[in-house]
């Protein structure tokens, strides 16, 4: 078993995490297939190609789907949301910035990196 | 892929349930348990008959093995397979291959689960993914809830379609008397009901509930010697597990 490919800062997730936490939202991408990958992966999906590079991401998107998690108030209810970046993956997120109603499949997001309970976090406002 | 499955060649002859609904004081391996030996008194079948154990714990990771140790079983084929609710479909399908082939006699199929009275909850099973668990979605109704907002983007959707659902749902429970609600439920009622992740309401969630559940299954010649058999096989009861898992919410 080789370790050739065995990195100090640790797997694809610790990677991510430590781009996040210096300010930096990075995807990674195939270098043969071209395609863009998130969540953080050790191979492309589907193809499993292995030469998987880390790009910074233009943080445009758009919402693929959204919903309300209702809290009982005084609580306030938030947003959740599918967002599918202009390279192609869909990922988790929140859309921060208007009323969690207000997220509706179709409009056009922006990343931003937010700081929550202590952990970096990529969170979409309304381009 | 359907042409393969043994169509016709296996058979459900028993089938039990016991303390749905609410089962205080009972662990899910003694309702599972429990309902094993009502399923196999129903197939007229006993425990040295089985052969095979399909069963999955909810906080138990090796549930298959403590389950067979528990009713002193050592089959020939163990499976904890977890596939979150579609298991069963899943084990059903595999026995059915493993009995057509003859590698197994009799498949005993269970579960058990005492989250209602044990603490009110789904019990947790999981690890956080770490690329969802910051946005601190419910789990599982907003995936559900999300998939709804998809659909409606693609089709349209009113409350009231999601109504119908419910509605049906407590029109057979009320057929049922071990079911857990069995009082008449309204549109009315299902509309004014609290909303737990848009577009979905409590009325759109599962019951958390206690219960165990158990079938036997042979191959369907043996069958006919036990009587009646509840159910034959004509094709495999699931699709592949794509619909709501982690990768199709997240990756196109």
């Amino acid at each position: 078993m080789t370790n050739r490919s065995y990195s100090e800062t640790g797997g694809p997730d610790a990677q991510f995490r430590a781009y996040l936490e210096a300010g930096r939202f990075m995807i990674q991408r195939s270098r043969s297939t071209g395609r863009h990958v998130f969540y953080p992966r050790v191979a492309e999906p589907g193809t499993g190609a292995m030469d998987l590079e880390w790009v910074e991401a233009s943080g445009k998107g758009t919402v693929h789907a959204s919903t309300v998690v209702r809290m009982r108030p005084p609580t306030p209810s938030y947003n959740v949301a599918l967002v599918d970046l202009d390279e192609g993956p869909r990922m988790m997120s929140r859309v921060d910035g208007v009323p969690p109603e207000e997220v509706k499949a179709g409009m056009t997001v922006r990343a931003h990196i937010i700081w929550e309970d202590d952990q970096p976090l990529v969170i979409f406002r309304p381009a | 892929m359907s042409g393969t499955f043994p169509r016709a060649r296996t058979s459900i002859v028993g089938v039990a349930t016991f303390g749905t609904g609410r089962a205080a004081g009972y662990e899910a391996t003694e309702l599972a348990a429990l309902s094993c030996m009502a399923a196999l008194k129903d197939a007229g079948l006993s425990l040295p008959d089985v052969d095979a154990l399909f069963f999955s714990h909810a906080v138990d990771a090796w549930g298959g093995t403590t389950l067979a140790q528990y009713l002193g079983l050592s089959p020939r084929v163990v499976e904890s397979s977890r596939l979150g609710g579609s298991a069963f479909q899943s084990y059903v399908e595999h026995a059915a291959y493993l009995l057509d082939a003859g590698l197994i006699n009799v498949a005993l199929i269970a579960y058990g689960s005492n989250q209602a009275t044990a603490s009110g909850k789904l019990p947790r099973t999981m690890l956080p993914f770490p690329y969802e668990a910051a946005y601190k979605p419910l789990n599982p109704v907003s995936a559900y809830a999300l998939a709804a907002d998809r659909y409606r983007t693609l089709y349209g959707l009113k409350r009231e379609q999601l109504g119908e659902v419910a509605l049906a749902a407590r029109r057979w429970a009320q057929l049922n008397p071990d079911a857990a609600k069995r009082d008449p439920l309204t549109m009315d009622d299902y509309l004014a009901a609290r909303m737990v992740s848009d577009p979905l309401s409590v009325l759109d969630c599962c019951l958390v509930t206690d219960g165990g559940g158990a079938i036997v299954m042979t191959r369907a010649d043996r069958a006919r010697d036990l009587g009646p058999p509840r159910s034959t096989f004509l094709g495999p009861p699931l699709a592949p597990p794509i619909t709501i898992s982690r990768p199709c919410r997240t990756s196109r």
